[in-house]
């Protein structure tokens, strides 16, 4: 009886959130993000109205918890399912505490995706990635290439020996090295992720190879070490240091001219992307590994066997744009 | 010859010069006047701690908080110096000075007044400094864009020739000199590692004498920190992270005694720069990374081991006239 009785109001629930969506103007996708008040969230908020104007019946619904914790995220979470919105895109604070909650959202015919931070599989339909491994591999050893038509020698400052990110971007890296007509990789050395060692190696680098053209940083810490060496050492112009980098941290290295360009993701475009694939999937599209989402103007993404997507290529900053990122994050 | 093998200043002079010899042979350049004065200055800011840890060592005592104050006193300039870009740097650095002096004296006061274990006192500290930074941070970067370029530009500016930061510690090596040959209170670090029972009648408050200890290394940490800062133009809360251990190696090569009472500032000096040599020629050498860290070791185990055997007392005989007998 208990069961029936459920089974009923369940049905009733959906019909009438069935109805409610068709009769409604705009379609509501929540973003929620770790904690308000951040930058970089804020940002992809930007990214997210951009998507919602594009689309026309959109209305994003930006929210969080003011910390970040997973307790704050679940009870936003249910206030959002009560609020019936059609799709929920959030960068988890937790993998696993969101997914009891996601779940009820998703009985409740909810889309849910994750971005940036994931939810495990059983919590999301889909996670995007803001980029991925070899696009990674790939990009630093272009933005390298992009300033050396004449090709050159060029090295790598990566954190510690044992930093599983930074060796799978390198051996990414070294796949891609052909592609690259004239670059030769010299040296791949260590900084640990220590300003000062970092700063050490470079100035080791600058010393051993007298030809050096660039070096390529891939952990924030490394970049800015790198590139106050090269400051420091009169280089600026001669060596170009790259990587990746945060704007924020990134910028008075860029209009000193000791970076020309660095990566890192934009987090505009993710909000963007989220907003897009919750509103493909609204539209009836099926999150299934193989199947390829439509991000708008970041073109498609396709889901690999746990039903992740990666974006795009990492975000190039330069002197045109990073006092304007710098702000964000 | 027995003689020159049983001065450690003599001997770190020689076995630097054998390092800079192994060095040579991998990388010529490394030798350069140049690169040498180079390499200095790439030191100075250890050799500085490396001061301030020697009279705290020679008290019997030891000082893990000092790349955490460095750490905490650099932030703290960093953020001065980005609030109020105008502020004289003197004025920044002074603060920097005073607030590493502060934390020096919270040191020496739990170890003096609570008779706490020093280890266990800068072992609490350490960690507290650390969280400082962030709740004073918020765990955000100070970025260089964000100093002013003056106060990037001090330990960089050239004076004769060498950049202001090695001056800097020429000086500091020539004042903490005069307070350890000059001074009663340089005396009084000798006598309590020395002997503090001893010390205790000759009329030396030894808790004193080790709270004005801290107080010494704290205020090198302090200036350290705006150094480091300004130096690598950069501010977290992680910066000079694990640097309390190579402090306490540049001492421990130097040939001061963790035992206290036993140690000179040529020692400690000297003691920073093989340290500094070897952190400096690796990367040029072209070493795996982790042996690296393994001849970094290896490096501190050898000088301990060369110290005990010369720190080893023979028996005194006491009683000549009835052993005649």
């Amino acid at each position: 009886m208990k069961i029936l009785k459920s089974l009923m109001v369940t049905a009733a629930v959906s019909l009438a959130l069935m109805a409610n969506a068709a009769h409604a103007e705009n379609k509501k996708i929540a973003l929620v993000v770790k904690a308000l008040g951040i930058g970089f969230f804020e940002a992809a908020n930007k990214g997210a109205q951009e998507a919602a104007k594009e689309l026309g019946d959109v209305e994003v619904i930006y929210t969080g918890p003011t910390s970040t914790t997973a307790e704050g995220q679940i009870e936003v979470i249910n206030s959002l399912i009560a609020q019936k919105v059609d799709a929920i895109a959030v960068s988890a604070n937790d993998t696993d505490a969101l997914v009891p909650a996601l779940k009820k959202a998703m009985d409740r015919g909810i889309k849910v995706i994750s971005w940036d931070s994931g939810v495990a599989k059983d919590g999301r339909m889909m996670h995007l990635n803001p980029s991925s491994n070899p696009l990674i591999g790939n990009m630093i050893i272009k933005l390298a290439a992009d300033n050396l038509p004449e090709g050159g020698d060029v090295a790598v400052l990566s954190a510690s020996a044992t930093a599983t990110n930074q060796n799978t971007w390198i051996a990414e890296m070294k796949k891609v090295q052909g592609n690259y007509k004239g670059i030769n990789v010299v040296a791949t050395v260590y900084g640990d992720d220590l300003a000062d060692k970092s700063y050490r190696e470079t100035q080791g680098l600058i010393q051993s190879h007298p030809n050096l053209k660039a070096i390529i940083a891939p952990t924030s810490v490394g970049i800015v070490a790198a590139a106050q060496a090269v400051t420091d050492a009169g280089k600026i112009g001669q060596i170009n240091v790259t990587g990746l980098g945060l704007p924020s941290e990134m910028a008075g290295h860029v209009k000193s001219g000791a970076s020309k360009s660095f990566a890192i993701w934009n987090p505009i475009d993710l909000g963007y992307s989220a907003t897009m694939i919750a509103y493909d999937l609204i539209g009836g599209a099926e999150a299934k590994p193989g199947a390829e989402l439509k991000m708008g103007r970041m073109g498609a993404v396709k889901l690999d066997d746990n039903n992740e997507g990666a974006m795009a290529d990492p975000f190039v900053y330069d002197a045109k744009n990073v006092e304007e990122f710098a702000k964000i994050f | 010859m027995a003689n020159i093998l049983k001065n450690r200043e003599l001997l770190l002079v020689a076995a630097i010069a054998v390092l800079l010899v192994l060095i040579t042979w991998r990388f010529p350049a490394f030798v350069a006047p140049s690169n040498l004065a180079r390499v200095y200055n790439d030191t100075s800011i250890l050799i500085i701690l490396a001061l301030g840890q020697m009279a705290v060592i020679l008290t019997r005592c030891i000082d893990l908080s000092m790349a955490a104050n460095l750490a905490l006193s650099g932030m703290m300039a960093a953020m001065l110096n980005a609030a109020y870009p105008g502020l004289p740097i003197p004025l920044i650095i002074l603060a920097a000075v005073m607030l590493g002096t502060l934390l020096g004296m919270i040191n020496g006061a739990l170890v003096w007044k609570l008779d706490i274990p020093p280890i266990v006192v800068t072992l609490g500290t350490l960690t507290i400094y650390r969280g400082l930074i962030f709740l004073l941070s918020d765990g955000k970067w100070i970025n260089a864009h964000q100093m002013s370029d003056a106060f990037k530009a001090l330990p960089r500016d050239e004076l004769a020739g060498f950049p202001v930061l090695s001056w800097l510690s020429l000086v500091m090596i020539g004042l903490v000199f005069l307070v350890m040959s000059r001074t009663a209170l340089g005396r009084a670090f000798y006598a309590v590692g020395g002997n503090p029972h001893a010390a205790v009648y000759t009329g030396i408050d030894v808790g004193r004498t080790r709270f004005f200890a801290y107080c010494l290394s704290g205020a090198l940490a302090g200036l350290s920190g705006y150094l480091w800062v300004s130096r690598y133009a950069v501010a977290y809360v992680d910066i000079a992270l694990g640097f309390e251990l190579d402090i306490i190696a540049a001492c421990v090569i130097g040939g001061i005694s963790i035992a206290g009472g036993i140690g000179t500032v040529a020692g400690a000096v000297l003691g920073a720069l093989f340290l500094g040599v070897i952190k400096n020629a690796l990367p040029v050498i072209n070493i795996s990374p982790f042996a690296q860290m393994a001849i970094s070791g290896m490096v501190i185990i050898i000088a301990v081991a060369v110290n005990a055997r010369a720190e080893r007392r023979k028996g005194r005989v006491i009683l000549r006239k009835a052993e005649a007998v």
